[in-house]
């Protein structure tokens, strides 16, 4: 299988394609003069993503990318969270699972009884921030000794002065994503040790929005999500740095890039079934996801791959082929 | 004083006249009022919420376009709303006919002095308040796995059907019972069959009350995400539902995904949906309030 033209030149075409008809005719003209075959290219099928519903934004943007080129391939994207997406992909149901952590040994002995073979790609980072609220104009950076204190098990810490003896007495709200969800999975495990370890005490939501607003509404509130959200909302919220063993760090599309802003930054993942990788819409989709990566993570929000990250991922993806063809 | 207070009645109900209305009575009324109050404020908030909210979304582009994750102002629900239209409509075949039948043999024909069908009536009463997210599980597990139909529209159905229809048996039994036993001994004592009797009796007069009892059932199963997200309801697809075996995504699932979004388009597109799905119960509701009108029986 070989990439028609450059992805940048592909990606931009369907970005600027506010007229769908027009663009889709001008993107078709390169594709045949590159020779990727006839007329609306000839793939036809559907693919099926389901799992985080942190990474689906991503697939998603992938998809309707895609699509643009390909209209014959239907993909559809589902949300039932990292560890649905990794039970159906493993029962067989989708061809890729979108994943904000790695797989666990038990899913994958899961994979193994069924006979899934599945690579693993990193498509895109996500960098967690933690917020407070415009009026909080004490603290500016935390270490993550004193995350884990606020937010670990348990926990009674409810004042800032319980924090650091230098703040002032000004009473701790706390907000934050629900169980369910990855983002709550990523920060317990970063800060707490272990994957759920966390107070119960706090407002939880599915929706970042609500704790935006809790945040934003409380003198002393105090939440965490996807540095997209924080991007989002600007205006509303300060951001905190973070001292993750060497010195205070703040998130930025760089930090999270390079890793230096540790812990609170991650990979976010897609697996792709090895038996699907077989069929050739879902080998060229997978393959459009990984050379469109940088346009994608833009339109969904994400901090894309650093220039280390993107040869990685191609390597990834070379020897993903390799294995499949020995 | 008192003329006053008999005109402010309804014709008709008669009243008995004494000096003044009791302290205890207006405070009655006043409870009345303010329960309705609390009922018809809350609703109207709601909607005008919405609809201000999704005013600037409530446009062609909702029903003619398809979601859009890249540029919210080109994003559509009809993926969305054609999948409720499928989902709902195989909903109410599957579950309606057999709700009404069962309600039939529990009322008419089953023994209530038989252990079974006191067990069976328990079990109903029971499984009405059952978590829809357990059904969620129950389809995902039997339907989807177990009978091998998939994600597809015909799995949502029939876990949708099962979800609702402990509420279409209970409400066709009232119906039925409201039918006055004196209509079915003059139709036996005609030499009517207990069959004829239901079928060309009881039934059309309970018709009323089984529709209002439906549609309530139904506008449960059109308002629900939470077992659809479970059986692989998508949020993202970009063709319509070409029948039972295709797969889907409803309008629940679609606003749940718009407002969880950072960006503040998706949530106005959210309202202009949650307009769309108030339409269409809308539509539902007056489709049943014609039937009851239309079949109403006066003895």
């Amino acid at each position: 299988m070989n990439i028609p033209r450059s992805p940048r030149r592909a990606a931009a075409c369907a970005l600027l394609s506010a007229a769908a008809v027009a663009a889709a005719g001008a993107c078709g003209g390169a594709d045949a003069g590159t020779g990727t075959g006839t007329g609306g290219d000839g793939l036809s099928g559907t693919v099926r993503v389901d799992g985080s519903s942190t990474v689906a934004p991503l697939s998603t943007a992938a998809a309707q990318l895609f699509q643009q080129h390909h209209p014959g391939v239907r993909i559809t994207v589902g949300t039932s969270g990292t560890g649905g997406g990794f039970e159906k992909l493993c029962n067989g149901e989708t061809d890729i699972a979108d994943a904000s952590r790695k797989i666990t040994a038990e899913e994958q002995a899961h994979c193994a009884e069924k006979g899934v073979a599945y690579g693993e790609l990193r498509i895109a980072n996500d960098g967690l921030s933690v917020v407070v609220s415009k009026d909080n104009d004490f603290a500016d950076c935390l270490t993550v000794e004193q995350l884990h204190r606020i937010w670990e098990p348990g926990s009674r810490v409810d004042n800032w002065n319980q924090v650091d003896a230098a703040f002032p007495d000004v009473a701790l709200e706390l907000f934050g994503p629900g169980p369910d969800s990855g983002t709550f999975d990523y920060f317990t495990h970063a800060v707490n040790g272990g994957e759920g370890r966390s107070r119960t005490d706090y407002s939880p939501s599915e929706d970042d929005n609500v704790t935006v607003r809790g945040v934003s509404g409380s003198e002393g509130g105090m939440g965490y999500f996807g540095l997209s959200y924080y991007e989002e909302n600007k205006d509303e919220l300060r951001l905190l740095e973070i001292d993750g063993g060497n010195g205070c760090v703040a998130p930025t599309r760089t930090t999270v890039q390079n890793g230096t802003y540790r812990p609170l930054s991650r990979p976010l993942l897609i697996y792709p079934s090895a038996a699907a990788l077989d069929r050739r819409e879902v080998e060229a989709f997978v393959e459009a996801y990984v050379d469109d990566s940088a346009d994608i993570a833009r339109a969904a929000q994400f901090v894309p791959l650093g220039p280390g990250q993107e040869a990685e991922l191609r390597r990834d993806l070379a020897r993903l082929r390799e294995e499949r063809t020995p | 004083m008192i003329p006053t207070a008999v005109t402010s009645d309804p014709p008709g109900v008669p009243r008995l006249a004494g000096r003044g209305t009791p302290l205890r009575e207006r405070f009655f009324r006043l409870g009345l009022r303010a329960s309705l109050a609390v009922g018809v404020l809350f609703l109207a908030g709601l909607l005008t919420y919405v609809v201000v909210e999704g005013w600037p979304r409530l446009d062609a582009k909702l029903w003619t376009n398809f979601p859009d994750i890249i540029d919210p102002s080109r994003a559509g629900a009809r993926s969305a709303i054609t999948g409720t239209v499928w989902v709902i409509s195989l909903t109410a075949l599957y579950c309606l006919p057999t709700g009404v039948l069962t309600a039939v043999y529990l009322e008419e024909y089953a023994d209530r002095d038989r252990w079974w069908n006191r067990a069976i009536e328990i079990n109903i009463q029971n499984l009405a308040a059952v978590p829809s997210i357990v059904y969620g599980i129950l389809g995902l597990g039997v339907i989807s796995r177990g009978l091998g139909f998939g994600q597809t529209v015909l799995t949502a159905s029939l876990t949708l059907s099962l979800l609702v229809l402990p509420i279409v048996i209970i409400s066709s039994r009232e119906a039925i019972r409201a039918v006055p036993q004196s209509i079915r001994q003059a139709s036996l004592s005609l030499g009517a069959t207990r069959w004829q009797t239901i079928r060309r009796q009881v039934l059309p007069a309970a018709v009323p009350g089984m529709a209002t009892g439906s549609i309530l059932a139904l506008s449960r199963a059109i308002g629900e995400a939470a077992p659809l997200l479970l059986l692989g309801g998508l949020t993202f697809i970009t063709f319509n539902p070409t029948g039972v075996h295709s797969q889907f995504t409803v309008l629940p699932i679609q606003i749940f995904n718009w407002i969880s979004q950072s960006r503040a388009e998706f949530t106005a597109l959210a309202s202009a949906a949650i307009v769309v799905l108030l339409v269409i119960l809308l539509l539902m509701n007056s489709l049943a309030i014609w039937l009851r009108n239309h079949f109403t029986h006066r003895w």
